[in-house]
Order: structure tokens, then C-alpha cells, then sequence
């Protein structure tokens, strides 16, 4: 690694996302859940079982104000502690994040969302825990609506919601907060093909008003479409970061050559 | 192996958008620093200790009409598909208080009057205000896995509105308990008005021990099958189901005051019951455990609020 060539960068010189050597430890306990009982026979046991997970290696990367960053990687990699790192949900075990604008998410588990609540009152809730005052969330609402197209559904419960509304629903929160940085979770994989068309210009428009989109997905043509830099994440470290289309090409052949996810550095 | 490749390829290629850097060079960062909104945020380790507490109560305050929606949409999608619908709030607290005056009507054999049922009314449903508090607060965190895993504001929150749901549904059985006593025809003076004390006491306790056992559940699952015997006992060394003299009668005198929610419960007594002011020594006695639980209680949970994530 280009040992602390990242350091010294701040938000000041032009970017929107330092991330200054980033580890994110996950503790679980073996049992799953950590239980007083459990707790209580490893005391007397003198024991301590804490499973640590390292989600996330060192990780080192900045992102230009205005440009679009891919991340990709296979599953357990880190692409969703490393997006909930950079929104300020989980705070990193090591290294600093610096984050530059008013951050937007849309994370691959909908936005907070209680199937029980109707749409609307989740797209309301969701607001207002965002820091959105009740005027500026009776503003926005109906342009979100109009987004998803999900009109004749807001007053339903969520559960009753497909997949694709759902993720529509999300997506439209996201871009209609009006973000400096949108943090975007593998939300295009959901709805159809004209409303991917759809979510593609609004992003596309966004990074025009110099606006930052950060994305995770599984979709090489999204990658290769939008983003201009991205990273391949392994495991929980960086393998590679490149312009996106050396980025795709490279893990693309990695997921042809390598059926049994280990990594070697001939096979790339 | 993997590192010879980030070398290989890490060289920063030269950004099409240059005047990105005029562009940030206006808003300085530092000035405007918080965590959770404004321009710029600095995410370090986590370590127990509290955050910088004045943007921590800025970003509190301002999503104020967040924990108030919540409780309020939670109470709506709790009787949404019942027949009786809201009625429930009034008709379980009744029920409730119907059932314990059976009760002690059956095992103490009927020495009971109408007196004591209004007693056990007013009793029961500000104990109620407090129990549903915690067990609603206790669930608050562990159950708000999605809206903690996917957006960052203050966790406590949710806490806060396990209590606000608690008091909106604790605000209808007010007028009952008033008809009951009116029925009943315990005098009303002006001596009631303390109620509104008592209530705010009761709510001081509530709410530091519902953000405290809101975290300690994180660390232990378990807590949420021990809590209902936990409240149940707590209720039965309350005098409610029995006088503050028994109590001292029976020699059990000193759980009258190691029991926060005794001293309120004694104070509602005096103003509802016997209609004159309470013991000042019995209020402030339950007051001061309502301060020292809720600053302990909300110290614990900020501390610890920000690792919760992590855990979840």
C-alpha cells in the first residue's frame, strides 16, 4: 500500500469524502445475541467470547466534489459498512472520515422504513429524522410521490408494497432531499427499466449541479455509465482503485476466473 | 498481493473538474461542525464519553417533531384493524384496574369500598404511565434496527418517544379517573392541580429509566423477558395496591423510599384521595429521584449511543 499517500488531504483541497485508513470492527458475541445469561456463566468462567469482525481493513480513498464513485465488490466485502462509516452511522473502529455537504443515503435496506406504517408516514418519519422540519417535508413530499409515481399507494401499509415500489420510494427520498452527497446503496437494481432511465438522469443531473454521488452496486453497466472513478473492495480491503472502467474490467474477469472467492494476484 | 495492485494502479489520475477546488474553498470547515447535519462532519472512533453536548441538543431539538411524530404514528397503527379501535385506550387501563380491585376484593374478602377503587384508578394508571414508559423505551433501540441502521440522528430519541407514546395514551384515562372519583363522590378542591407535578415526576423517572434500559437492552437481549416480572414486582412494592401506612405498619417502611415511584404514588394519594397538598418531604423525596434518574439515565445512553450501531 502507498503507505499514508491519502493522509494529508482534507475536504478543503476539492473533495467531498476523505477516508484517512478506515477500520470498522463489527463486536458480536458467539452466540448471536448477547444474553445476560451467557454473559454471566463466561464471568464465572472468567472468559470473554467476543467475536470481532473486521468489516473493513484500512481503508484509504478520497472523492472529488461533483464526480461519481463506484464501489464494487462481492458479498461481505464491506460496501455497506463502508457507506454506513461514511454517513456517520457507524463510527470507524480506526482512521478518521471526513465528509464535506449535507449527506443523503439510500442504503440497501430502504430507509428506516416500518412495513407496518403506511408510505407515507415513513417517507414523513424518515424526513424528520433526517433533521427536516415538517414544512420542508410537506415541500418535498409531493415531489416525491410524483418521482416514485406511487400515488394511489401512499396511504398503504408498506408491507403491502412490492420490491420495486419500495426501492422506488427510496430512491426518490434520497434525490429529492436535495443532497451535497448522495450515498447510494444498490437501489438501481430495483424497479423496471424505464424507471432505472429515469433514476439514471436525476443522478446524472445532480452531478451536474456539481453534486457527489458515492455507489454500491452489483451492476457493471452502471459502473461503467456513471461512475467516474471506482473501487474494488475484497473482504474488507481495497484491491484496486481506477478510472471505473479498468475497475470493472478487472473484477469482472476476477468473477469469471474465480468461482471459489479466493484471491491471488496472478489471477488478476 | 492485493497491495501490489492498489500501487499498480492507485496513481490519481488528473480530475476533469479542476475548479472543484474554488468551489470548496468558501464554507471553511470547522465553523459549522456537528453530527449529524450541517456541512461538514469528522467521523472518529468511538470511545465512551459524551459527544460535544450543545450541536448534540441543537440536532436534539430539532428533530423534536420527530419523536413526537413517532409516538403518534405508532399509536395509530397500534388499533388500526381492531373493531373497537382507539377505544382500547381507555377500555385496557379500566379493564386493568377493574381486574386488580377484584383482586384484593377476593383474596382481602370485600373490606373494600368504592373509595379504594378510586384510589387504585388514579394509582394504577399513573403507575401505568410509568411501566409502559420503560417497556415501550426498552424495545426502542433493539426494534428500531432499520431507521438506526440507515439514517444518523440522536438515538435517544427513540427513548424520548416511548415516553411521549406512553403519556398520549396515559392522557385519556385522565378523564376517567376524574368521572370515577366524581361517582364515587370523593370531594374535588383545589389541591388537585398538584397532580400536574406529580405527573411531571412521574415522567422525569420514566424517562431516565426508560434511556437506560433502552441501551443496557442492546448489551443484553435478555432484558426484554425480565422486564415485565421486574415491573410487576416494582408495582407490587408501590403502594398502590395498599396504603403507605400499611406498608410502615408491616415494617416494610423502607421501601417507601428506595422505591423512586413510591413517593409519587404517595403524593397522588394525598391530592387525589384525601384532597391536601402532599408531604413535602414525600415530594421532593420522589422528585429527587425523578432528577437523579433522568440526568443518570440520559448521561448512560449518550455515552453509549453512539457505539449502538455497532451492536445492533
Amino acid at each position: 500500500m502507498p503507505s499514508g499517500s491519502e493522509n494529508g488531504y482534507s475536504v478543503d483541497d476539492g473533495y467531498s469524502i476523505v477516508v484517512d485508513d478506515v477500520s470498522v470492527t463489527y463486536r458480536t458475541s458467539v452466540e448471536g445475541r448477547p444474553t445476560l445469561q451467557n454473559t454471566i456463566r463466561r464471568l464465572g468462567r472468567r472468559e470473554r467470547i467476543v467475536r470481532e469482525v473486521e468489516a473493513l481493513k484500512k481503508v484509504n480513498f478520497r472523492i472529488k466534489r461533483g464526480h461519481v464513485y463506484g464501489v464494487v465488490g462481492a458479498n461481505g466485502a464491506g460496501k455497506s459498512t463502508l457507506m454506513r462509516a461514511v454517513t456517520g452511522i457507524l463510527p470507524p473502529t480506526e482512521g478518521r472520515i471526513e465528509v464535506k455537504g449535507r449527506v443523503s443515503t439510500l442504503l440497501s435496506l430502504g430507509i428506516g422504513f416500518n412495513k407496518e406504517l403506511t408510505g407515507r408516514e415513513n417517507v414523513v418519519l424518515g424526513g424528520l429524522a433526517a433533521g427536516l422540519t415538517r414544512e420542508e417535508m410537506a415541500d418535498k413530499y409531493d415531489e416525491i410521490v410524483e418521482f416514485a409515481e406511487l400515488e394511489d399507494f401512499m396511504d398503504m401499509p408498506m408491507r403491502t408494497y412490492s420490491s420495486g415500489m419500495y426501492g422506488r420510494l427510496a430512491f426518490a427520498v434520497a434525490v429529492c432531499m436535495d443532497p451535497d452527497i448522495l450515498v447510494i446503496d444498490e437501489a438501481l437494481s430495483v424497479g423496471d427499466a424505464r424507471f432505472k432511465k429515469k433514476s439514471f438522469e436525476r443522478m446524472k443531473q445532480l452531478c451536474d449541479d456539481d453534486r457527489t454521488i458515492l455507489l454500491v452496486t452489483h451492476a457493471m453497466g452502471t459502473v461503467k455509465k456513471l461512475c467516474d472513478r471506482a473501487m474494488w473492495l475484497h473482504k474488507g480491503e481495497v484491491v484496486m482503485k481506477d478510472r471505473s472502467k479498468e475497475v470493472v474490467k478487472h473484477y469482472t474477469r476476477f468473477l469469471e476466473v474465480n468461482e471459489d472467492d479466493e484471491l491471488t494476484a496472478e489471477e488478476l | 498481493m492485493a497491495e501490489q495492485m492498489v500501487q499498480r494502479t492507485d496513481e490519481e489520475l488528473p480530475q476533469p473538474a479542476e475548479d472543484a477546488s474554488s468551489q470548496a474553498s468558501n464554507g471553511k470547515p470547522g465553523l459549522d461542525s456537528d453530527d449529524y447535519t450541517g456541512n461538514y462532519h469528522v467521523y472518529e472512533p468511538f470511545q465512551v464519553g459524551l459527544p460535544p453536548m450543545r450541536p448534540y441538543l441543537r440536532e436534539l431539538w430539532r428533530r423534536r417533531q420527530f419523536a413526537l411524530q413517532l409516538s403518534k404514528t405508532k399509536l395509530r397503527a397500534k388499533h388500526f384493524d381492531t373493531a373497537l379501535g382507539q377505544l382500547w385506550l381507555v377500555i385496557t387501563p379500566l379493564l386493568m384496574a377493574f381486574v386488580y380491585f377484584l383482586l384484593i376484593t377476593v383474596i382481602r374478602g370485600g373490606s373494600r369500598g368504592a373509595d379504594f377503587f378510586a384510589h387504585l384508578v388514579a394509582a394504577l394508571f399513573l403507575f401505568h404511565l410509568f411501566s409502559q414508559s420503560v417497556q415501550q423505551g426498552a424495545n426502542s433501540i433493539v426494534g428500531g434496527g432499520k431507521l438506526i441502521l440507515n439514517t444518523a440522528f440522536p438515538r435517544i430519541l427513540l427513548p424520548f418517544s416511548s415516553v411521549v407514546w406512553a403519556f398520549r395514551r396515559f392522557l385519556p384515562t385522565i378523564p376517567i379517573a376524574a368521572v370515577i372519583h366524581l361517582i364515587v363522590g370523593v370531594p374535588v378542591g383545589w389541591a388537585i392541580l398538584f397532580v400536574i407535578p406529580i405527573v411531571a415526576v412521574t415522567l422525569l423517572i420514566a424517562t431516565g429509566v426508560a434511556c437506560f434500559v433502552a441501551a443496557l437492552q442492546v448489551y443484553f437481549r435478555d432484558l426484554s423477558n425480565l422486564l415485565p416480572h421486574v415491573l410487576r414486582i416494582w408495582l407490587y412494592t408501590t403502594p398502590i395496591l395498599y396504603t403507605a401506612d400499611q406498608a410502615t405498619e408491616r415494617g416494610l417502611g423502607v421501601f417507601l423510599w428506595l422505591n423512586p415511584m413510591a413517593p409519587v404514588i404517595r403524593s397522588l394519594a394525598a391530592t387525589v384521595d384525601h384532597q391536601e397538598l402532599p408531604n413535602a418531604t414525600v415530594f421532593l423525596g420522589g422528585l429527587a429521584w425523578g432528577i437523579g434518574l433522568f440526568v443518570l439515565g440520559v448521561l448512560f445512553f449518550i455515552s453509549r449511543e453512539r457505539e449502538l450501531a455497532v451492536r445492533l
